[in-house]
């Protein structure tokens, strides 16, 4: 399953709550506000890095450049532009977006 | 997966509430989705997770609020043939409650299991 | 493939629908296509003609009417959505005592059926939110 993350971490349990349900093999495409979670040096960084063990991680290129994260991006998450975005929707059986 | 249905393979169709009542319309406009989802046959499951679990407390008296109580609505699924209500446990204990303080009977699950349940899906709706 | 998109929020408050809106052009790029786009909670708020946002910065609900029109999309609104928070289409207004209609071109309402149906429909149903 591809899952998506559109809220900070630092403000919502969206992250939290989807990596809890994320099974071994998934991947997760944080969009929007949740590019934040995947930028070093971060109070969440850790838990991050400790997800990228079982869950691909994936983060939306315009919106980690809308946001000036662009060389915060830790090593490991992946960035893909829209037409990645589509990519991963096929790549995966459903999409679960966590709002 | 997917079960036959007269009108063809049904897919599986999962509605995940993770909003607390009234605060919000998500949870109200979620339920009006599954009540008419549920007239194509589909096979469909519910889950409540974080805050969602809310959603399901018995004893909500809206009078006060002059908003309309859509608790009772839920006791109404059995009727439409939705009877797949899963709820975390985890996010049930967090917040000091039980499966005795809920409006319907659910099926109480870990992380786990829950995260099995979902993998499992076709559909999922977030709302 | 056959994508569905959900679209929660309605243009600007949240990037909800820029988001869906930068997927679907993506995913018609690509050569994939559109079976529908729902509109639902505030989402129907994409589906007004009144928005008069400022000559700067996209204008969203008209570049949904573009697109539409550009690749034949099926934009829907959902009805009790809709009449909630006051976006009507011309019979909507005339069969409710309505005095004025508001549905910008390219989108039509109808029931939340439409949805069911579009997940059925699909291959793939994405979700945009708050």
């Amino acid at each position: 399953m591809l899952h998506t993350v559109n809220k900070s971490p630092f403000d919502h349990n969206t992250l939290e709550t989807c990596l809890k349900f994320a099974k071994q093999g998934s991947a997760l495409l944080l969009i929007e506000d949740g590019v934040y979670a995947a930028t070093r040096d971060t109070a969440v960084s850790k838990q991050v890095q400790e997800a990228m063990k079982s869950v691909s991680i994936y983060a939306l290129k315009p919106d980690v450049e809308a946001r000036g994260m662009q060389n915060r991006v830790m090593d490991g998450v992946r960035l893909v532009d829209y037409e990645g975005f589509v990519d991963l929707v096929v790549a995966h059986n459903a999409v679960q977006s966590w709002l | 997966m997917a079960e036959e249905t007269e009108g063809g393979v049904a897919k599986k169709f999962l509605y995940v509430n993770r909003k607390a009542p009234y605060g919000t319309i998500y949870a109200l406009e979620s339920l009006e989705v599954v009540l008419i989802g549920a007239a194509f046959d589909q096979d469909v499951s519910l889950a409540f997770v974080g805050d969602g679990v809310y959603q399901l407390t018995k004893g909500q008296d809206t009078k006060g609020l002059e908003v309309k109580n859509f608790s009772p609505t839920f006791r109404a699924l059995e009727d439409y043939d939705v009877t797949k209500l899963y709820v975390e446990q985890a996010a049930l204990q967090a917040r000091g409650l039980s499966e005795a303080d809920l409006v319907v009977p659910v099926e109480v699950v870990s992380a786990e299991r829950m995260a099995e349940i979902m993998e499992g899906q076709d559909v999922i709706l977030s709302f | 493939m056959k994508f569905s998109i959900l679209v929660n929020e309605g243009p600007y408050t949240h990037e909800a629908s820029d988001t869906a809106y930068q997927f679907v052009k993506a995913a018609l790029a690509k050569g994939h296509a559109i079976y529908r786009v729902f509109f639902y909670h505030d989402g129907v708020n994409n589906g007004t003609r009144l928005t008069i946002p400022p000559q700067d910065d996209r204008n969203i609900v008209k570049r949904w009417s573009d697109l539409a029109a550009q690749h034949k999309l099926d934009l829907v609104v959902c009805i009790a959505a809709a009449q909630r928070r006051g976006l009507l289409d011309a019979n909507e207004a005339k069969r409710n005592g309505k005095d004025a209609d508001n549905i910008a071109p390219g989108f039509r309402i109808s029931g939340l059926g439409q949805l069911i149906e579009a997940g059925i429909q699909a291959d793939r149903l994405v979700v945009f939110g708050g």
